[in-house]
């Protein structure tokens, strides 16, 4: 056509002026999105203030030792504190992994059961009773599992001692088989179950139906389509579902307070009836705490929401890197 | 505005003039039914279907001879998706969904009772609408599904999976990454490889339910190029809202119709009268564009 030669120009500036509503719409949404990173901030700043003068004390003692100890004067002056959290983090650790263990299989299960088979008022009727597990007060938790779950809880434990006493955590060397991790970790799987259910329930469901039918109509089983379809496609949510569970598990305090015999000392035999949380820690101490073991305290606190949220950015990374297939 | 009308009104007479339909449909020598030994091929009796209390479908009774392809035609809601998922028991998943009548294959009432719905659906193929490889599997694997969904033992898997690309008409453009995941094909590649998957477990039937309404017309091509293929070896019953298409792949023509009320056959024959000479007016103004 023409001559001339084409002037390529500048791509143009986009603007947009937001309506007013919309514009205290945002501000209102944002001012909700920012309240909580505010809080939990101001939480994290508050326990790093008041813990700072006993971590600077201890240093990394407070994460590799594990005795608690402090003497005072009758004026109430500290003459000696011995402060070290090891066998409470290994306690938290253990009892929640306990209880991810037990409770993913028997939340997924369920979750399949609920949108798979159940019938229709079977699977409301279920839906409601796992929602009031959620809601569920965990001191009520803690006296049942300590009332009612730990004489049967016991047996059990002895049958894993006797026949998987080989490997190390299930071996012990003093048969006391009551107030054990392991029992803490049965009742925290079943505080657990409601929130790894209800996620896994919610992805399961949504698992693409073009898909569903394509399996069938090859001829697939229920089961089959299952393993092919909803599996895949569900897998990085179970994940994050069970990372939502572990978190509850960790900060968990009152029901493992009410079960666990707490002792200061680093124990992996999950049959013995020794062990910890930080968070259990905490309410056995606070009420008769001085001043400057209120600072331990609060510097465990700190310890135990580093962990949190060390634990919750892995699952992340976990549910970043599996998600990549299957949707 | 005025031009605009007419080129449109040229545009309606070229492409749906009967008479263009009818000599592409008769440019396809007829096949005569039960020629190839294929099983004694489908039939079904006095089917109905319900969606809850909506009676959707009334009294289909159709025969599909072996080695034919049968197109089903009809405005939308009219039931054929309907009727072809009665014959795979693919209708039964929808809640509140029931049918009556039968649907025999090879003499056998595939609702009797007892009857194992998987090995039903290993017989009865079905290809949707719209492509639906497994994203979580490669393009092997996807072609191989259905074996190992059923749980066949299938002796030589590479040759399986090439005769299956190969018939869907894709080997030749997936035997050089067949490692790679079923999603990084474009839709009308995937929707041969759900061909492929469908054939890899021998159907004697397969359903195919608007398989190239998603498509570009290249695509639409090589599909029914296929179609034309698989029809040597199985029985091939497909829905379609083109009516181009119909009279390119069918040897036979069902033409659906609900008047509001549930969805009826009015009219099978083969291929060539249904477009030339339609027994019944409704099929005529259908077919020559006046509704639907």
């Amino acid at each position: 056509m023409s001559t001339q030669e084409l002037v390529i120009p500048q791509p143009r500036q986009i603007q947009t002026e937001p309506r007013r509503s919309d514009k205290v719409f945002r501000g209102v949404v944002t001012g909700g999105g920012l309240s909580s990173l505010a809080i939990l901030g101001l939480i994290a700043i508050f326990l790093g203030y008041r813990g700072f003068e006993v971590l600077r004390q201890e240093g990394i003692g407070f994460i590799t030792h594990s005795d608690w100890s402090i003497s005072t004067d009758d004026a109430g002056n500290v003459l000696d504190s011995h402060f070290g959290l090891a066998a409470m983090l290994v306690g938290t650790i253990l009892c929640s992994l306990i209880a991810v263990v037990i409770a993913v299989p028997i939340s997924v299960f369920s979750a399949l059961f609920l949108n798979f088979y159940a019938p229709g008022w079977l699977k409301k009727f279920l839906i409601t009773i796992i929602d009031m597990m959620a809601a569920f007060p965990s001191i009520l938790f803690g006296i049942w599992g300590f009332l009612v779950l730990m004489p049967s809880v016991e047996y059990w434990a002895k049958l894993l001692h006797r026949y998987l006493g080989f490997i190390p955590i299930f071996d012990m060397q003093v048969p006391v088989y009551t107030r054990s991790p392991f029992i803490a970790g049965v009742v925290l799987a079943i505080m657990i179950i409601p929130i790894i259910t209800s996620v896994s329930r919610e992805i399961f469901s949504q698992a693409p139906l073009d898909r569903i039918q394509a399996a069938y109509a090859l001829g697939a089983t229920r089961w089959a389509m299952i393993k092919a379809v909803v599996i895949p496609h569900g897998r990085s949510g179970v994940v994050g579902g069970a990372m939502l569970g572990l978190g509850r598990a960790m900060g968990e305090t009152v029901a493992v307070f009410t079960v666990l015999n707490i002792v200061f000392q680093v124990n992996w035999q999950m049959l013995l009836g020794a062990g910890g949380n930080v968070a259990s820690l905490i309410i056995l101490k606070f009420g008769e705490a001085s001043p400057y073991e209120i600072k331990a305290l609060m510097a465990a606190g700190l310890i135990l929401f580093l962990l949190t949220l060390i634990v919750n950015a892995m699952a992340n990374l976990i549910v970043k890197t599996t998600g990549k297939s299957g949707r | 505005m005025t031009t605009s009308h007419e080129s449109e009104n040229q545009e309606m007479q070229t492409s749906v003039k009967p008479s263009s339909l009818a000599d592409v449909a008769n440019a396809k020598a007829p096949k005569a039914p039960g020629t190839t030994v294929l099983g004694t091929g489908l039939e079904t009796r006095g089917v109905h279907a319900w969606f809850g209390k909506h009676h959707a479908l009334s009294n289909i009774s159709l025969d599909f001879a072996a080695g034919t392809v049968t197109a089903l035609i009809g405005p939308s809601g009219c039931g054929k998706s309907t009727f072809i998922r009665t014959i795979n028991r693919m209708h039964e998943f929808i809640p509140g969904a029931a049918m009556a009548g039968e649907v025999l294959l090879d003499g056998k009432d595939v609702y009797a009772p007892g009857t194992d719905v998987t090995k039903i659906r290993l017989q009865i193929g079905m290809v949707f609408q719209k492509p639906n490889p497994f994203p979580s599997m490669t393009i092997g694997e996807n072609v191989l599904s259905g074996l190992k969904l059923a749980q066949i033992k299938a002796d030589n898997k590479d040759d399986l999976l090439e005769e299956c690309l190969e018939r869907a008409g894709l080997w030749s453009e997936v035997k050089d990454r067949l490692g790679a995941h079923g999603g990084s094909l474009s839709g009308g590649q995937q929707q041969r490889l759900c061909i492929a998957r469908a054939l890899a477990v021998r159907p004697q039937v397969l359903l195919m339910d608007e398989p190239c309404s998603a498509l570009d017309p290249g695509s639409t091509l090589r599909i029914e190029d296929t179609i034309r293929h698989l029809s040597e070896t199985m029985t091939i019953i497909i829905v379609t809202h083109n009516m181009q298409q119909a009279a390119r792949v069918s040897d036979y023509t069902a033409f659906f119709l609900s008047d509001g009320g549930p969805g009826q056959m009015i009219e099978v024959a083969p291929t060539s009268e249904i477009f030339s000479r339609p027994q019944d007016s409704r099929t005529e103004s259908y077919v020559t564009g006046r509704f639907g």
